[in-house]
């Protein structure tokens, strides 16, 4: 076993911590659910029901029944919270506009986050969602549960708020829709002492880092990705739980470079698995590929017929950098000229895996447009071994963070702070040599700062020293 | 331990730090892992897709383990979830897992169980008739919809999202449990432009967005927010402080210059915006987050706007529509829809495509010039001959 948790793991079974019982949890039939009218009259919701994708809709009445039938002492907040937030859907879809009101600032005691407030502009009209805030919760890396665990929070959640919930939120927390403020406390109580569970990010701080499927089912996995999503998660609780930070920061963890959980446009600080010897090639499986005994790309393109695999069209010829190349049936691959994009991995996964020498690539500054335009990750360090107990990875985070604290203006996302000063003075500051690696190309323009020390004579001149050598 | 009846549960309002636990973070990821998954963490050697939503991942141990993906509307209730659990307590000892786009996955150690599981799930569905658990997903075909909360939990959007997403998904259906495209296509949706989720990296991209400039609440305006935040929320200078005639201190919006972000709402309640002629929908194309083959890619706007047209959004299908099968019969094999664009020239993009061509498409904010053509090639379509004619000295 790799991995064991540093502290014991609290078990949970749900015949022990459940509510409700088997009888209040299948308390209606089909029929009774195809007759299920909501209190509000929803007919463009109605409509959502139609069609194979699953319906939002569809759900959202399950639980609305279910709550009509549940006794009134076996839920905290109204019973027909969904039937309000359905009936001020509909009212946003006639009106064109949303009927939330602006913002919403609550919480739980010690935290300064995790917890997102929501009113509704129409409290008369849907009294049951006058409150409806959303509670993040901290998912499990890459998203494995149990069911005593999930019956748990729906139980929870059932009986503490609206039993609406999204999984997941885009940053990777489990998000809880919908309660009022008096059960803040409550369930954040409950989370903690009986599911052993905290709650996520939000605002200013570390945001609730996430990671791809890593090493648990994927064979290109270049570092333990759940690992180190765990450990940071961990290890900088604090940073996620009290805003210190000019603006949100978020970390994010891929296995490798197909990016998964697309660190390199969804986080401040990206993490991309890599390797720095050579990919690794089995000639009897690539010649099980060129007889066409296995199909490319894990059979991904199954549905069509894109003719038999020709790998000098389908892997030579697509390879970035052209340094693949057969001689006879055997593959060859120059290392040097590799910039490890997995194309020919992904192609043929058989036959060729990373190399075993793994770490990490670390790139920055990726975001959303507002404010100065949207963002991908720019690289930094090329290379940095990824195991425990990860102390470059952390050393190097908090270099980051103390310039970015210290010189970030209110609300400037740390992109936005490298664009404004440069990368160069942020290479400076947090004590990296420029390499090539760091830009697509050089500069264009002749625009060049120089420091006045790098200058010989300095920047002090006399006009009448340069005056003796030219009249004016 | 079990969950509490009593309305305030383990939390005494009068002492609010008793018992408190804080800073334990999320379940430690290990025991969620199903024995295959822990018997072969890290010793995976290779994966096949047997057929739309089914992978098989093989260990150097000799295990196999078949996973099921299927689709979710990502908004769901504990009734649902309790259906999950049924499920992956009946077929997999209790263990379920969800993906990076929302998909569900359950995982199975032997064919037999695969069968008896996809039976199982193809089965389900909601009584008004649309799947519970549509397996699918996988290769190249189009996954499920990142997106964001919409009118169901957010203040700021310019469209709904679950019933966008709904009404796309359900007109893409049959991508969803196929693999018959060049490569994946991902879709992404977010109901204004902080873009909360993919939407400036996603092959088709769907965008809530404003036109008409925030409505200046001036009697509140000093009450409720930090006036200098509001000036500094915005990305081209148009807000500045005023005074009005009754002497509020508020601000003045430059409205030739606002472009109707909506950040300044964001940051200031008293500058709300959205409204229902002025929302709508605008579509990117061509952005991807992998390395594969070529650099990621921010997408690019290739609508500038559609009218919400609640609860279907016919527009917006019909045009996302349109984009997806001149891709199909237009790209290579493995070619992401960007590659695809960029390879043919954008020119030919709007050709293919069939869609027009405005003003709006074309960058004017800081680094727009490196947007612009600057060179002789070019490819002729009827769109360049218009121009021309208007330029004069053609017949």
């Amino acid at each position: 076993m790799p991995f064991e948790p540093k502290e014991p793991q609290k078990e949970i079974k749900y015949e022990e911590t459940r509510i409700y019982t088997d009888a209040e949890l299948n308390s209606y039939t089909d029929e009774e659910l195809n007759n299920f009218k909501i209190k509000h009259a929803i007919p463009d919701l109605e409509e959502l029901e139609n069609g194979p994708w699953p319906s939002f809709v569809a759900d959202a009445k399950q639980e609305a029944l279910h709550r009509r039938k549940l006794a009134g002492n076996r839920m905290l907040i109204e019973r027909d919270v969904v039937e309000d937030m359905l009936g001020q859907l509909q009212d946003s879809f006639d009106d064109g506009e949303t009927h939330w009101k602006h913002g919403g600032i609550v919480g739980v005691f010690g935290y300064g986050g995790g917890i997102i407030g929501r009113y509704s502009d129409q409290p008369e009209k849907y009294p049951s969602i006058a409150h409806f805030h959303t509670i993040r919760v901290n998912q499990p890396a890459s998203k494995f549960y149990n069911t005593d665990f999930l019956r748990t929070i729906c139980d929870l959640w059932e009986y503490r708020g609206s039993g609406l919930m999204n999984l997941h939120g885009s940053t990777g927390d489990l998000v809880l829709l919908g309660t009022t403020t008096e059960q803040l406390e409550p369930i954040f109580f409950e989370l903690t002492h009986v599911l052993g569970q905290d709650i996520g990010g939000s605002g200013s701080n570390l945001r609730t880092p996430s990671c791809c499927i890593g090493k648990a089912r994927c064979e290109f996995a270049c570092y333990d990705t759940q690992d180190l999503c765990y450990e940071l998660t961990k290890y900088y609780q604090d940073e996620l739980h009290r805003p210190a930070f000019p603006y949100k920061f978020k970390i994010k963890f891929d296995g490798c470079p197909n990016g998964c959980v697309a660190s390199i446009a969804r986080s401040d600080m990206s993490f991309i698995g890599t390797w720095r010897d050579n990919i690794r090639i089995d000639q009897k499986a690539v010649k099980a590929y060129l007889s066409g005994e296995v199909e490319p790309n894990g059979s991904a393109h199954q549905g069509r017929d894109w003719g038999k695999f020709d790998i000098q069209k389908e892997v030579l010829g697509l390879c970035p950098t052209k340094c693949m190349y057969l001689e006879g049936n055997e593959l060859k691959i120059d290392n040097q000229e590799c910039t490890r994009c997995m194309h020919c991995i992904n192609v043929m996964p058989m036959a060729l895996k990373p190399g075993i020498d793994n770490g990490v690539s670390i790139l920055l500054g990726a975001k959303a447009p507002i404010l100065a335009g949207a963002q991908m990750a720019t690289l930094i360090v090329p290379f940095m071994k990824a195991e425990p107990p990860y102390d470059s990875i952390k050393d190097f985070i908090e270099k980051v963070w103390e310039f970015w604290i210290e010189e970030g203006k209110n609300r400037e996302r740390l992109g936005e702070l490298m664009q404004r000063i440069g990368l160069p003075k942020f290479l400076a500051t947090i004590g990296l040599r420029p390499v090539p690696q760091m830009v697509k190309n050089p500069r264009e323009n002749p625009y060049i700062l120089w420091q006045e020390k790098d200058v010989p004579g300095g920047w002090s001149r006399d006009i009448d020293a340069y005056r003796s050598r030219h009249k004016s | 331990m079990a969950l509490s009846l009593d309305r305030l549960g383990l939390y005494d309002p009068k002492d609010p730090l008793k018992d408190r636990l804080t800073d334990l973070g999320p379940r430690h990821f290990w025991q969620y892992f199903p024995p295959i998954i822990q018997n072969n963490y890290g010793r995976w050697i290779y994966h096949d897709v047997l057929e739309p939503g089914i992978l098989v991942h093989v260990s150097e141990t000799g295990d196999k383990v078949y996973t099921v993906r299927c689709g979710a509307a990502r908004f769901m209730t504990v009734q649902h979830v309790r259906e999950i659990c049924d499920i992956a307590d009946q077929y997999c000892e209790g263990y379920v897992r969800f993906t990076t786009r929302n998909n569900i996955e359950f995982l199975v150690d032997s064919l037999d169980k695969l069968e008896a599981l996809k039976k199982d799930l193809a089965n389900r569905k909601f009584v008004s008739g649309s799947y519970k658990f549509p397996i699918g997903g996988t290769g190249a075909g189009i996954s499920n919809i990142v997106h964001t909360q919409g009118y169901i939990h957010c203040h700021t959007p310019a469209t709904d999202a679950s019933s966008m997403v709904k009404a796309v998904s359900d007109e893409l259906f049959k991508y969803f449990q196929s693999m018959t495209l060049p490569a994946k296509v991902r879709v992404s949706m977010a109901c204004c432009l902080n873009m909360c989720g993919a939407v400036h990296c996603s092959d088709i991209a769907l965008l809530g967005n404003h036109r008409k400039p925030p409505i200046v609440d001036h009697k509140v305006i000093d009450k409720v927010c930090e006036i200098p935040l509001a000036i500094a929320a915005c990305p081209v200078g148009a807000i500045s402080p005023d005074k009005t005639s009754e002497g509020y201190k508020t601000v003045k919006i430059k409205k030739e210059r606002c472009m109707f972000c909506g950040n300044c709402y964001t940051m200031c309640q008293a500058l709300p915006l959205s409204d229902k002629e002025g929302d709508g929908v605008t579509i990117l194309a061509g952005g991807k987050i992998s390395n594969r083959v070529s650099m990621p890619k921010f997408s690019k706007v290739v609508v500038p706007w559609l009218p919400n047209n609640f609860p279907r959004f016919p527009e917006v299908v019909e045009a996302v529509v349109k984009i997806l099968e001149a891709y199909t019969a237009g790209a290579n094999k493995y070619e992401r829809l960007g590659d695809w664009a960029e390879r043919i020239g954008w020119e030919k993009f709007f050709e293919k495509t069939g869609l027009e061509f405005t003003d709006h498409l074309i960058d004017d904010y800081r680094l727009a010039y490196d947007t612009w053509r600057t060179s002789t090639q070019f490819k002729y379509t009827t769109a360049a001959w218009g121009t021309s004619g208007i330029a004069g000295g053609i017949e």
